[in-house]
């Protein structure tokens, strides 16, 4: 017997969601969805969720399993189940309950819409196919898995103290285009994925390719499109001028010069981002945790700049 | 009232596909109950069908004679005939749109083989082809947003008709509950099938005949009914597809005893015979006591393909057996069975897609239907596989053009808005009121049990009435049906309920029509009448609603280059 822990809302009946126990006898082999849909069909008909096909493609039936997003379709309830056989569902997080597990995706295809989300093609089209090799595909084979189901988005980091973020599955769906060769709007797009809110806003917790049902692995592209953005020479950002910085710093000294960083990433004649700086600075400094003024290398730094050399930078 | 030029219910691939091309200069609607990135267009793997000739010299000659006689005659040819020559124009307009695609070495779209086809014919994204155009073309309809707009979870409920012309269509907010008329100069149905009749099924939850009985309850006869399609490789029990580009990649099909019975059914084309007779084929080795361990189980062996080529090409079904039932393909076979897959039969539309009320092809103005939903027919009695993206593609994209043509020559019909929403509203009430008995989940899975085991791959009379016997008694203790959630707030029970009546409805017919075509042709086999009788059956049927129940009539077949021969693979 499984206890199923359920987060029930109904601002209809309720004002404040509160949780409901259902149990079920399981078989071995059902999935989440089979017995959310047992509870529904023959225990409490107004359990609402979302679902449509069952086979982990058309990414409705994302909730909360015990704390984290997953795809209730694409899991089996044997490997959820805690050790006091019970599971914990709830809706998906950094969007509004509407009632039970749905949840308004209103805010994530906002983002999604916010990244040009469609080919901007290069010239007029062929009277046959575009051409594009294997290894070109290869680009954005992955990022064209994604299924749109928000889990991602859902259990996101920087979403959960940040609206403005754009969120990992958006950004995924950007890279779908930044690296696609039929695509000519590379730089406009890394641009504008490099303000505020885009790629370097990504704090690379890595949380969204956990979370991930397909291999589109949102923070994995985030990477990709930094790395675009850089070659493209769009540096002139905080984000940007962070990750030169902190590789500069390790290159040289085999460790992170902690008083040049923030000054290098903010830029030297940004007065009003080093004004900004200051207050942080001055209680580091009170509180006696600033790094040493004379910043010195490790021993072992030789071997820091052989890695950088075989890597070719 | 709501007020839009065209609406467009259904946003899979033939909806959205028709979207585009009407919204240029209307106001242009579409509707869905999911969202339609959600839709089960995407969850189609192995391909779309054009003769492209990337990988082999083909032609839409070819094409077409594989189409016909894939589908055992009962195709209109001269329909068909337009499908194939458009493939390879809108193949390349999808690449155009961003569809990503796989590749040959030297960059064009790469093809494969599929059952049926008898050149690698399949334009496909590794295994999730359907995925991979859905998104292309949702893409298309963001880059639009300004002229299209998306009603997502929105269900709809009934056709506003006045004599032959379509004037809108009645509507409701799932998650609001409003009930709301949408008045239009023309509809597009694109509502996809209903293959949730059945217990064993690929189709998503939401595959649940809405479209095609809102057209019948309307008057709109449902042509061809009977020919359901079985795919090989449902998932054991559970019936979710694995896709036939397993096949078309070199996999083998095996019973009990290890061996590939298809050369015993299909010597030449072996495990690439199409679907109705690999399904046949499989059903047979089972109630021969063949099937694996002495279930009905046929397992689906990958494992000489190798887990570099699995990863290229078959990367998802091989993900979907690794978390659905813990077997690896790489390492053992999949344990498959067939499954309930596509309606060949639907709303009888012309070549345009423009709805049909009868065999004289009289229309019904202002009404079109592509995709699924439709029959057009040129799939005939058993659709090949990567046959019908292409056809959502193809006929959605003549709905949209016939819907566009058609808005210039009218404007808006009056509606009678309180008529028709007071209809609906009393179907609301009349379920949330019903001081009922019956669980509406026992009766929805009696009616999936009984159609998997009486209206399957094989049918005989005697099992085809207790099947409809059964069905109307479902139908009678549906009215007398208990709800528990009473609310109006994104209520998802009562939307299964109204689609259950849908399905009892759909049931009903498609097993009628199973009983009245006493011959076996595509994937209608009747074990009472295994050949086909050209004689009495090269026909369409049409089912129509009347006072007394239903009346089956006949719509000639459409033959012009391939007279009906022996079908054999």
């Amino acid at each position: 017997m499984i206890t199923f822990k359920i987060k029930r809302y109904n601002p209809e009946k309720q004002a404040e969601p509160y949780f409901e126990e259902f149990q079920l006898d399981v078989q071995d082999d059902l999935t989440l969805l089979d017995c959310m849909n047992e509870i529904k069909w023959t225990l409490d008909g107004s359990l609402t969720y979302r679902m449509s096909c069952r086979s982990a493609i058309c990414g409705s039936c994302a909730v909360k399993a015990n704390g984290h997003a997953i795809l209730a379709c694409q899991r089996q309830v044997r490997h959820l189940v805690k050790d006091d056989d019970t599971i914990v569902l709830e809706p998906l997080g950094n969007m509004k309950p509407i009632k039970d597990l749905a949840v308004d995706f209103k805010p994530f295809w906002e983002k999604i819409d916010k990244v040009k989300p469609y080919l901007q093609p290069k010239q007029k089209a062929p009277e046959k196919e575009r051409i594009q090799s294997p290894e070109q595909f290869k680009f954005i084979d992955d990022s064209s898995t994604c299924i749109m189901c928000g889990a991602c988005y859902s259990d996101c980091d920087v979403l959960e103290v940040d609206d403005n973020f754009l969120g990992p599955a958006a950004l995924a769906k950007a890279q779908r285009f930044v690296q696609d060769s039929r695509d000519e709007k590379t730089l406009e797009r890394v641009k504008e994925l490099s303000k505020p809110g885009g790629i370097w806003d990504c704090t690379h917790c890595a949380e969204c390719v956990e979370r991930c049902p397909k291999p589109a692995r949102p923070f994995d592209r985030i990477k990709e499109i930094m790395t675009v953005a850089l070659e493209q020479g769009v540096t002139n950002n905080n984000g940007a001028r962070h990750a030169l910085s902190f590789a500069k710093s390790v290159k040289s000294s085999g460790r992170l010069n902690e008083n040049i960083i923030p000054v290098e990433s903010v830029g030297f004649f940004n007065f009003k981002g080093l004004f900004d700086l200051l207050p942080v600075g001055l209680r580091m400094f009170f509180k006696g945790k600033n790094p040493p003024i004379l910043h010195k290398s490790i021993d072992e730094v030789e071997d820091v700049k052989r890695i950088y050399r075989e890597l070719n930078e | 009232m709501i007020k839009h030029d065209v609406v467009i219910v259904g946003s899979g691939l033939a909806g959205m596909r028709a979207a585009l091309e009407v919204c240029e200069g209307l106001d242009v609607a579409i509707l869905s109950k999911v969202y339609p990135s959600r839709s089960h267009s995407g969850a189609a793997q192995g391909g779309i069908a054009a003769s492209l000739g990337n990988s082999e010299p083909d032609s839409w000659e070819e094409h077409l004679y594989d189409t016909v006689k894939g589908g055992d005659f009962l195709n209109d040819q001269d329909a068909a005939e337009e499908y194939v020559k458009a493939a390879p124009r809108v193949i390349y307009e999808l690449e155009h749109f961003g569809c990503v695609f796989s590749r040959t070495p030297d960059g064009k779209i790469a093809q494969r083989s599929f059952g049926g086809h008898s050149k690698p014919r399949a334009c496909f994204s590794a295994d999730r082809t359907g995925h991979a155009i859905l998104h292309a073309l949702h893409e298309q309809l963001l880059k639009r947003s300004k002229s299209i707009k998306i009603y997502s979870e929105w269900y709809m409920h009934s056709l506003v008709l006045d004599g032959d012309r379509c004037n809108g269509i009645v509507v409701s907010d799932i998650r609001t509950g409003a009930v709301e008329v949408m008045q239009a100069r023309a509809v597009i149905f694109a509502t996809g099938g209903y293959g949730r009749v059945f217990n064993i099924t690929s189709n998503a939850f939401a595959s649940t005949a809405d479209g095609v009985m809102a057209a019948y309850r309307a008057g709109i006869p449902i042509e061809d009914a009977e020919f359901v399609q079985y795919h090989p490789s449902g998932l054991y029990r559970q019936g979710i597809l694995f896709s036939e580009a397993a096949r078309g990649e070199g996999g083998y099909l095996l019973n009990g005893e290890g061996e590939r019975f298809m050369e015993k059914y299909a010597p030449s084309r072996m495990e690439l015979a199409p679907r109705d007779i690999v399904a046949r084929a499989e059903q047979s080795e089972m109630d021969a006591g063949r099937g694996v361990d002495e279930k009905d189980i046929i397992h689906l062996d990958l494992r000489h393909l190798g887990e570099a080529r699995i990863m290229e090409r078959l990367p998802q079904i091989r993900q979907l057996g690794i978390d659905f039932i813990g077997v690896d393909c790489v390492k053992d076979p999949l344990p498959i069975q067939p499954t309930a897959h596509y309606s060949m039969g639907g709303i009888p539309t012309d070549k345009f897609g423009q709805v049909i009320f009868d065999a004289e092809g009289t229309h019904v103005r202002g009404f079109f239907a592509a995709g699924e939903c439709s029959c057009v027919s040129v799939h005939g009695a058993n659709r090949l596989g990567t046959n019908s993206l292409l056809e959502a593609v193809v006929f959605g994209e003549r709905a949209g053009r016939g819907a566009l043509e058609y808005v210039k020559t009218v404007g808006h019909a009056p509606v009678n808005e309180s008529h028709e929403k007071t209809k609906v509203l009393e179907q609301f009430e009349g379920i949330f009121q019903r001081d009922g008995k019956e669980s509406y989940n026992d009766i929805r899975k009696e009616m999936k049990t009984i159609m998997t085991e009486k209206c399957s791959v094989f049918r005989d009379e005697e099992q085809l009435k207790v099947c409809i016997d059964t069905i109307k008694k479902l139908q009678e203790r549906y009215k007398n049906g208990k709800i528990t959630d009473k609310g109006k707030l994104f209520n998802t029970e009562i939307y299964e309920i109204l689609e259950l009546g849908n399905m009892l409805g759909m049931a009903e017919i498609i097993a009628n029509g199973a009983l009245n075509r006493k011959e076996s042709r595509g994937g209608h086999y009747r074990t009472d009448y295994p050949k086909r009788d050209d004689e009495n059956f090269l026909k369409h049927s049409l089912t129509y609603k009347t006072d007394k129940g239903m009346e089956i009539k006949y719509k000639p077949v459409v033959i012009t280059k391939h007279q009906p021969a022996e079908r054999t693979y």
